[in-house]
């Protein structure tokens, strides 16, 4: 797979060209994941958000995780773009296609990228509340790592 | 030399992004406790480590030219 199927952008993310990326005649499916700026986290309202990457490696664990899709699924084929920087509520953060076959690899695919992009891809964010801003994921209020090293996925040893 | 790298919270705490520091031979764990006792960098030792964008654990020993990155828990998506 090229490396621009994973990739990071301070751009809009232009959903449609993500999609072009994975289609192709011996697919029956294209899902597609759109991850938005959320206004409200129960009654704390969002005015912005920012996010930051380490991102050299945030594309290669990307294209990690495009490899393990490919282990578990080898018939699917994703293509993952995530912004950075400055987003307003109801931008896309992220957009995650993939193409199968058949539907049910392009949804079981799709959900497994998202879930091991927020577990392994160097990415932050950066929530601005009405009164103050705190990076989500703060070590002191939530996950910790006491090994260092995250989980490996399904599709590694 | 060894270069690195700060993100997110323990970025602001430390208000840079990068350091080059003379630890070539030690553990990722030494480095870490370091930090936190020079830098009072509250939460370092709870961070994901990575060593050149793999990630690594507190036993890898340094060499010099090395890149180190503190990953604190991932909030993308």
């Amino acid at each position: 797979m090229t490396s621009n199927y994973f990739e990071l952008t301070d751009q809009p993310i232009v959903t449609e060209a993500v999609i072009e990326k994975v289609k192709r005649r011996e697919a029956g499916a294209v899902t597609t994941f759109i991850g938005t700026v959320r206004e409200f986290t129960n009654d704390k309202r969002t005015l912005k958000l920012e996010y930051q990457a380490y991102q050299s490696m945030a594309e290669k664990k990307l294209a990690d995780i495009g490899d393990e899709v490919y282990e578990i699924w080898p018939d699917a084929v994703a293509a993952i773009t995530h912004r950075i920087g400055m987003l307003d509520i109801s931008d896309a953060a992220v957009v995650i296609a993939v193409s199968s076959p058949h539907r049910k690899t392009a949804y079981e695919a799709n959900e497994y990228i998202i879930n091991r992009i927020k577990e392994v891809v160097p990415i932050w964010k950066k929530e601005f509340w009405e009164d103050g801003t705190s990076w989500v994921g703060d070590q002191l209020e939530k996950t910790h790592y006491p090994t260092g090293e995250p989980w490996k996925g399904e599709g590694h040893d | 030399m060894i270069k690195v790298l700060f993100f997110a919270r323990l970025q602001e705490e430390l208000g840079k992004d990068n350091m080059e520091l003379d630890t070539a031979g030690w553990t990722i764990d030494e480095l870490k406790n370091w930090l936190e006792a020079e830098y009072n960098l509250d939460g370092v030792t709870q961070t994901m480590t990575a060593v050149n964008e793999e990630f690594t654990d507190g036993s890898h020993i340094l060499a010099s030219g090395d890149t180190v990155a503190f990953i604190p828990p991932v909030s993308g998506g």
